[in-house]
């Protein structure tokens, strides 16, 4: 598997480790009243898609920067790369 | 048609031309007492055990492919009941139990040997926790032995002792764990399910479920609309599309893990040898190939193949306990899609539809449970109850924070 770093152009995907779906950028408000049913949802339960999955892949063996990989988990086709990072500020996340 | 030394020398006397298909190809019904859905091991064990246990036979096993597609056909047949904690190690304790009197009970030569398993370690540490593990074992009933490393030597002369990173200390072996021929698993079931008047539809995929105010009533397939009063679901890697239909996410993910065949040899492994160190697994197939695996590929996958970073990992573990392995030639490989849950234990229960039921998050080890998961499935399809042993594996056990994690590893599947 090749991944397409934005930064770096395209990299071995045994340079990267996954950690799964891409949800878990959006962690929930600990303050809000329904904290630990939201905290279940997101840290147990996944879509688990067959077709397109946007997901989460660290550069361990290079710059160390997060991604976000969107990837076909049936034919292991990848169509988008994007920071981490720029995702989480598009969605509000994050300074 | 029942089978014995007798029947195959009377057939081999007259032309063999008395044999008989080994189930049939019934047209679905409109209504069944209860439907399976996947016709795997644990379907089909699933569907034998409410024959043959619990006396129910108006009941459907669907499956998408044929039987024997998909994983059940794809397991590396390793049996064993080296676990550890309470809500797991009773339950594959109870799956050994019923592997050792698998073939009187359904007459089917499934070729269950029980060579023995060994884990191996390779620190003291590592030595403490299988201490603890092997006494864990021995608690629910199992059998565990340790052994020093004269002991290893002895059954296994052939290893990398003294490796200068992972030296081999010495391990822990369960002599009742072995390999069983897993086609004939499935063959067996079907045959024995199918002869007590259970129909098991292939090439008869479920594209959704009938559920009317939280009841599920049925499921619409490719081969038409079918009713059931109850509805129980174990399609293994398919579990999140399959129960997606009905609205559920699940706490688990699909992955991919490879195993691997070499070339035939000469009976060289006496049993089946794990690496302490890193990821590798090792038995011999009667057929004289070296069967071999290791770590699932990591990422999100329904595609039954895999990448070679995993492959080159697996090879490095095995050059790194048996240098001679790199002497065989690979002759094959494949991958089978793991429904891997959050905390590495698997889930047989009712879900909050009434009348569908989940079998599901067997990670990699759903074959060596393949009987206890059919005995407790049917148990609880039969009673709406679960079994005593498969009575910590329930849907429900992240939000009441009762995981079972073997590995201790947390809600990530790719380190389970």
């Amino acid at each position: 598997m090749i991944i397409n770093h934005p930064l770096l152009g395209p990299r071995d995907g045994a340079e990267f480790t996954c950690l799964g779906d891409a949800s878990l950028i959006n962690r929930p408000d600990w303050q809000s009243t329904d904290a630990d049913e939201q905290f279940y949802e997101y840290l147990y339960l996944r879509d688990n898609p067959a077709g397109m999955h946007r997901e989460l892949w660290y550069h361990e063996y290079g710059d160390r920067s997060w991604l976000v990989v969107t990837r076909d988990t049936l034919t292991h086709d990848i169509t988008k790369v994007e920071l981490a990072v720029d995702v989480a500020r598009r969605e509000g996340r994050g300074k | 048609m029942r089978y014995s030394a007798w029947k195959i020398f009377w057939e081999g006397m007259t032309g063999n031309r008395g044999w008989k298909p080994v189930w049939r190809e019934p047209e679905p019904k409109p209504e069944y007492d209860a439907i399976i859905v996947g016709g795997g091991g644990h379907g089909l064990a699933t569907a034998y055990y409410l024959a043959t246990v619990h006396g129910k036979t108006n009941i459907a096993v669907l499956e998408k492919g044929w039987i024997g597609s998909g994983n059940v056909g794809r397991n590396t047949t390793i049996i064993r009941s080296n676990y550890m904690l309470p809500g797991n190690e009773p339950f594959y304790e109870l799956s050994m139990k019923l592997w050792e009197g698998l073939e009187q009970d359904f007459n089917y030569n499934a070729m269950v040997s029980q060579r023995g398993i060994l884990n191996l370690f390779h620190s003291d540490p590592q030595r403490d926790a299988f201490v603890r593990r092997g006494n864990a074992m021995r608690l629910a009933g199992a059998d565990s032995v340790l052994l020093d490393q004269d002991g290893i030597r002895e059954m296994c002369p052939f290893l990398d002792f003294d490796n200068a990173r992972f030296p081999i200390k010495g391990g822990l072996a369960q002599p009742r764990g072995g390999t069983v021929r897993h086609d004939a698993v499935a063959w067996g079931y079907a045959r024995g399910a199918d002869q007590r008047g259970v129909d098991i539809i292939q090439n008869c995929e479920v594209t959704g479920f009938q559920i009317e105010n939280g009841v599920c009533t049925g499921v619409e397939t490719s081969r038409g609309a079918i009713r059931a009063k109850k509805v129980a679901v174990c399609v293994a890697g398919s579990s999140g599309r399959v129960m997606a239909k009905a609205g559920m996410r699940l706490p688990i993910e699909t992955h991919v893990l490879q195993a691997f065949v070499s070339e035939g040899l000469k009976p060289l492994i006496p049993g089946v040898i794990t690496f302490g160190a890193g990821h590798f697994y090792v038995s011999q197939s009667d057929k004289g190939g070296l069967v071999f695996g290791g770590d699932i590929d990591g990422y999100n996958t329904y595609a039954q193949r895999g990448n070679l970073p995993v492959v080159e990992d697996v090879c490095e573990g095995g050059m790194a306990i048996m240098p001679m392995i790199g002497r065989a030639r690979l002759l094959r490989m494949w991958g089978g899609v793991m429904d891997m849950s959050m905390d590495g234990s698997p889930f047989i229960d009712k879900t909050h539809i009434d009348g569908l039921y989940f079998n599901g998050g067997w990670c990699y080890g759903g074959f060596k449970a393949t009987p206890a998961s059919g005995w407790c499935y049917a148990h609880l399809l039969a009673k709406d109850e679960p079994h005593p042993v498969a009575a910590a594996l329930r849907l429900d056990r992240f939000r009441r924070g009762a995981m079972i994690d073997e590995k201790g590893v947390g809600a990530q599947p790719n380190l389970h």
